[in-house]
């Protein structure tokens, strides 16, 4: 074999925190031989990321790197920028997680290709613009002897993201990192960006290190994977024989994260619970010089659904798709247009005071459990806020009593309900979320991407949580969300909204196994990447 | 963006008059009027005074005529100083106040700036320490106490500079007083520099320049093209402050400036030199709150007038 | 993992009662040296001004005429060179001349010898002057023409030194502080309130409400700042109480502002809209969930305004528009200081230490409270 292009030994990454010392990478050796493709996974907080800066120099302020880290048998930890900089962005190059925000939002994107390659390349300003539209040609901008005089903010998150491809292979580099590259974007765009990589890769021959949480793309185009967890590898090996035989339970717990498990159909007689009717949001964008509307935005447009109790629908599309605006009108949060039955009452002539009592019965669990609970509240407070409401007349003491019970029910220790949210991880915050919205025994949860934020491992068993209070309860969900895999989990039925509108809908069944909608193709092949065996084949297979 | 010039000057003048009959009407009701001396006046010299200055007239109407005066250029006589008009006040005074405010904030903004962005480059060193310091101390440190200390360490102690007087605008004249004028704007300045550039260093985008191996030269100039943003916006403010005089260091420093009108207008109830004050620094706050809006737009494509 | 399994809560052992964000926030704060000195200097100059006045053994407006601009010291008055020409000018009143003058301890020793029979209530002089007290005759002689006296001499500490009126500057200084710190706070508090009350109607509310009031508020910052302080001390004169509440009536404006901002960033938080989708109430919202949450940059824009308000009363002071003789505020006094600068530096010394050291510590608490309230600014 030969000498790998790099090589990192026993490195060690550690940031000085106000709580002291933090030790986030602890020791590790991992080789990027040349032009294979080398995949680092691990959750939130395993130090996957940061490996990586330290190898770049692109720690925070307050890390540093002990160890080594060799490019091509020259030492990079400990050198200097300056002496760094010979490395960076011509042998070794990084594209991010952030694809919005990592380009200068003040230049011109040809101007930004254009740096690296007058800093390294040498080349003339003409020069460097006529190379910079090659780039944007084999990134496959459309148009690029235009799209190189625009600003980042006119391009979209994927176009911004082959921008920083573009800018990252300008010189030709041997090593390309790429950091959780599309989990920032949407589903259809990401595929498109792992392809354009694949593609790349066989073109200009780079290594590639990938750093994901995600196994799909692992499985598709790692040759090698390096496992890691809370800062040290635990496995590694061929990507083929890792996955065909993991050797560490966490390996093993990653693999079989997949959202597993089918819904049991419903009882045909179970009664209605929700029937939401030609509902319709808009949104005024612009207003005339005398307020009259002149331009609107139809973010739902005319959607029907009907919920029954125990039976759950599963709203998909991207986002700006209007499927999180649908979830809030049909809960009155949002004004629209159509009608809503709750059981037999007409929700829409209810004014705010009008709802508040029915608000029980209708609940919603948000995506973001970091941003759905209020900081400086403490967990019991917020688990309990709905009995002040609904049930004003009990006592603190049996508030308290109930609260435990809430937290149990969602397997928290009920010991933690004195504890502020920021005490919590993300799954823990989502529970206490679910927690919140079931204390009230509803009728029917609208759950808003609930697992979107969550590490894939962690989302398994938000599923199974939800999965086990349908069953408890009888709820009836609406399930909105862009990942099909956790839909296919636990929908009866399915919706697929696109502008607005639902393009497709059916049980779950149809949907998944005869798409009548070119979208509702992308979807599905964006989510279930890891369906391919081999790198090989998944390079073929999305090549032709 | 021409248009959005245009509009917003059209937008300017209802705020305009808003302020001029707030301010109208608060210094005519407010108790005193500008003849009521120590000694009081004759009762037919004062009539006559009255009707002069058309102080006899109804309210509403005396309003009407400085409106209509107003429009066409006329600030009119001063009360207090009575051989002057308040157009001859400004034009011996606001050469004196621009040009102490414009050299003060230019100090302020390069001296300011390049400390900040030294500050925020070497974070937590000891030159950061000075700087972060000396910001304070600008920022506490009242102007009449530094004004005072000046004088007598660099006017009598050191004798090396005058410890007063315009002298024409004489550099070794208008050294001190710019000085202070500008040291509680540079500490701002410096800080917020430092503030926003440490913010814009840790930005994903700087993250991705640094990657791409480029000097640092580059990777801090972009830094700070983000950065000045917010300095701009509070420099507009700022500017039309400065420009309009300073009091304090008018008085102190014995210059002709014409933030003293202000003051003095207020206690003599000089009405005309108040409102003409009045309407000069809310002329400056829009004019330089409208630079400030065209500047933005050029330095960050993502603001777009239409 | 098993289908209902505890999830792992190692996070969780340990203390059961929660660390809030505000006692991290605490810990934060004071884990900084800086704020924790400003902390302890800001209480002890509170306690020296409500105390100080008190037990310098001088009144504020009490006037030594005898010492009018003595320089700062540490040993007491009169000295010993002061005396002799002190008695002399006793003597003069008493038409005598003094002869034998001596200082025992605290007691002198004087005899006066006139052309004619010196009149003893003329005796009356010594303790109507500022140093000595009452006298005591030991001895007559020559038909009244010789008398020999014994005074005590009043020993006075001017450790500060006196302005030009002859006051204790120490003392006026302290009890100036009382003044600067209360106009300092109350017109925050004045602020605070107006500030808050009008920026969270104005975000709550939104809409064409929010637009007309933010609308007005963009109208009184293109007033100039001064005129209108000015015109506010003019109409209610210069009253002490209304003096901070026309302070605190022109700096709500930025108060309002950031409430405002915060109230409209919380109002669109999903905690918000949780609690909406929960039912709970407009009160309720604001009580639990607004308020709480934009209390953090409120505290930290206070600490921040209080010596912004300090500095505005003492440039009113400067300008002759502050608090009145024999009232007194570390702005008036600074401005005091200033005019005599020449020869009695000390007069605009040490009002500037108190001053400019208090504005320092407020200073270094609320960027203290700001780095502990939002740690990712460090």
């Amino acid at each position: 074999m030969t000498e790998p292009v790099l090589s990192v030994r026993n490195l060690h990454v550690r940031f000085r925190t106000g709580d002291g010392i933090l030790h986030a990478v602890k020791g590790i050796d991992l080789d990027v031989n040349r032009g294979e493709t080398v995949a680092i996974v691990g959750e939130s907080g395993s130090g996957k990321s940061q490996t990586m800066m330290s190898v770049m120099g692109l720690l925070a302020s307050n890390g540093w790197a002990e160890g080594s880290v060799k490019y091509r048998g020259d030492e990079l930890v400990g050198l200097s920028p300056d002496k760094l900089n010979r490395y960076r962005g011509s042998k070794l190059t990084m594209i991010f997680q952030e694809p919005m925000t990592s380009l200068d939002p003040l230049y011109r994107i040809g101007d930004q290709l254009a740096l690296p390659l007058t800093t390294h390349g040498g080349l003339s300003k003409r020069d460097a613009r006529k190379r910079a539209i090659e780039l944007l040609e084999l990134v496959q901008i459309p148009d690029p002897s235009r799209r190189i005089d625009a600003y980042p903010h006119e391009m979209s998150g994927g176009q911004r993201q082959r921008v920083m491809i573009a800018m990252a292979l300008a010189n030709n580099p041997d090593v390309l990192i790429a950091d959780e590259p599309t989990t920032a974007l949407d589903v259809t765009v990401q595929a498109r960006i792992l392809e354009l990589l694949a593609d790349l890769q066989k073109r200009l021959g780079m290594s590639i290190v990938f750093i994901t949480h995600d196994l799909g793309v692992v499985r598709r185009f790692a040759d090698r994977t390096y496992v890691m967890r809370r800062g040290e590898v635990v496995e590694s090996g061929r990507t083929s024989d890792l996955f065909a035989a993991p050797k560490h339970p966490y390996t093993r717990m990653l693999i079989d994260a997949e959202p597993t498990g089918r819904k049991a159909p419903v009882a045909a007689d179970a009664p209605v619970v929700l029937d939401a009717q030609n509902i319709s949001v808009q949104f005024t964008l612009e207003k005339s010089f005398f307020g009259k509307t002149t331009h609107v935005l139809r973010a739902v447009d005319n959607v029907s659904l009907r919920v029954r109790a125990g039976e759950t629908v599963g709203v998909v599309g991207e986002s700006g798709s209007g499927k999180s605006t649908l979830g809030r009108a049909i809960l009155r949060l949002q004004s629209a247009s159509g009608i809503v039955r709750f059981e037999d009452r007409n929700l829409m002539p209810l004014d705010r005071a009008g709802m508040r009592p029915l608000r029980r019965h209708l609940q919603l669990v948000f995506q973001d459990p970091f941003g759905s609970l209020s900081p400086r509240m403490t967990a019991g407070e917020i688990v309990t806020e709905g009995l002040l409401v609904h049930e004003p007349s009990i006592s603190r003491k049996e508030r308290d009593r109930r609260a435990a019970q809430a937290f149990e029910e969602v397997q928290l220790d009920p010991a933690g309900r004195n504890r502020f949210p920021h005490e919590f991880s993300g799954g823990q915050r989502q529970r206490i979320a679910i927690a919140r919205a079931m204390i009230l025994h509803p009728k029917l949860v609208v759950l808003d991407e609930p697992t979107s934020a969550l590490d894939r491992s962690v989302q398994k068993e938000i599923v199974e949580l939800l999965r086990n209070l349908q069953k408890a309860h009888g709820l009836a969900y609406v399930f909105i969300s862009h990942d099909l895999a956790v839909v296919r989990a636990l929908s009866d039925e399915i919706m697929v909204m696109k502008s607005g509108k639902v393009v497709e809908r059916g049980t779950a069944e149809e949907i998944f196994d005869t798409p009548s909608e070119e979208y509702t193709r992308d979807l599905i092949a964006a989510a279930f990447l890891s369906k391919g065996d081999t790198a090989e084949t998944a390079v073929q297979h999305l090549a032709s | 963006m021409l248009s959005f010039i245009l509009r917003r000057f059209l937008s300017a003048i209802p705020t305009l008059f808003l302020v001029v009959t707030i301010s109208f009407f608060l210094i005519r009701i407010a108790p005193g009027g500008p003849f009521d001396l120590e000694q009081p006046l004759e009762a037919t010299v004062m009539e006559n005074l009255k009707r002069i200055y058309n102080l006899d007239k109804p309210l509403i109407e005396q309003y009407g005529i400085y409106l209509w005066h107003l429009a066409q250029g006329d600030f009119g006589p001063s009360f207090y100083l009575r051989d002057f008009t308040i157009g001859d006040l400004f034009a011996r005074g606001l050469p004196v106040s621009i040009t102490l405010g414009s050299l003060a904030l230019l100090t302020a903004v390069l001296l300011g700036g390049t400390l900040g962005s030294i500050a925020a480059l070497r974070q937590n060193s000891w030159i950061d320490y000075v700087v972060s310091s000396f910001g304070t101390m600008g920022l506490t440190i009242p102007n009449f106490v530094i004004a005072p200390v000046f004088q007598i360490v660099f006017g009598l102690m050191l004798a090396l500079l005058p410890v007063g007087g315009w002298n024409d605008g004489s550099v070794r004249n208008i050294i001190l007083p710019v000085i202070v004028l500008a040291l509680p704007q540079l500490a701002v300045v410096a800080r917020m520099i430092r503030a926003s550039m440490i913010e814009a260093l840790r930005s994903n985008h700087i993250r991705t320049l640094r990657s791409l191996g480029l000097p640092t030269s580059v990777v801090v100039l972009h830094a700070l093209r983000g950065a000045s943003l917010p300095i701009v916006s509070y420099l507009g403010p700022a500017a039309a402050a400065l420009l309009t005089g300073s009091v304090v260091v008018e008085t102190i420093f014995a210059l002709p400036g014409v933030g003293r009108y202000f003051v003095e207008g207020a206690l003599n109830r000089d009405y005309t030199l108040v409102m003409g004050t009045v309407v000069l620094v809310a002329v400056f706050v829009m004019f330089f709150n409208l630079l400030v809006d065209i500047l933005y737009a050029i330095i960050d494509p993502r603001v777009r007038y239409e | 993992m098993a289908q209902g399994a505890v999830i792992p809560t190692d996070t969780m052992v340990g203390s059961v009662k929660g660390r809030s964000l505000w006692a991290d926030a605490r810990a934060r704060l004071f884990r900084n040296k800086a704020a924790v000195v400003s902390i302890g200097w800001l209480i002890l100059m509170a306690l020296a001004c409500i105390i100080g006045p008190e037990i310098t053994g001088h009144r504020y407006d009490q006037i030594y005429t005898e010492y009018s601009r003595i320089p700062a010291s540490l040993t007491a008055y009169p000295k010993p060179e002061q005396i002799t020409p002190a008695v002399e000018r006793i003597g003069s009143r008493l038409r005598a001349k003094p002869e034998g003058i001596a200082v025992e301890g605290d007691t002198l020793r004087a005899t006066f010898v006139g052309q004619r029979p010196i009149d003893e209530r003329s005796l009356a002089f010594f303790s109507r002057s500022d140093m000595f007290g009452e006298a005591q005759v030991t001895e007559r002689g020559e038909e009244g023409r010789r008398l020999t006296v014994e005074v005590p001499i009043e020993r006075r500490h001017f450790y500060f030194g006196t302005d030009t009126n002859g006051r204790d500057l120490l003392t006026r200084t302290l009890f100036a502080g009382r003044i600067s710190l209360s106009i300092g706070l109350l017109a925050t508090f004045v602020a605070l309130v107006i500030g808050v009350l009008y920026g969270a109607t104005s975000g709550y509310l939104g809409g064409r409400i929010d637009v007309a009031m933010m609308r007005f508020v963009d109208i009184l910052y293109s007033l100039p700042f001064i005129f209108f302080v000015i015109m506010l001390v003019v109409f209610f004169g210069r009253n002490f109480i209304l003096m901070f509440i026309a302070v605190g009536a022109v700096t709500w404006l930025d108060m309002a502002r950031i409430v405002r901002g915060q109230t409209l960033s919380i109002k669109r938080q999903e905690f918000v809209q949780a609690a909406e989708a929960l039912g709970v109430g407009t009160k309720g919202i604001i009580r639990r969930h607004v308020i709480p949450n934009t209390l953090g940059p409120v505290v930290v824009y206070m600490t921040l305004l209080v010596p912004k308000v300090i500095l505005l009363e003492s440039f009113l002071s400067f300008l002759g528009l502050g608090v009145q003789e024999p009232m007194t505020s570390w702005g008036v006094l600074i401005a005091d200081g200033a005019r005599n600068i020449q020869g009695a530096a000390f007069m605009l010394i040490f009002p500037s230490i108190f001053l400019v050291s208090t504005l320092f510590a407020l200073n270094f608490i609320g960027d203290g409270l700001r780095d502990a309230l939002d740690p990712k600014d460090r």
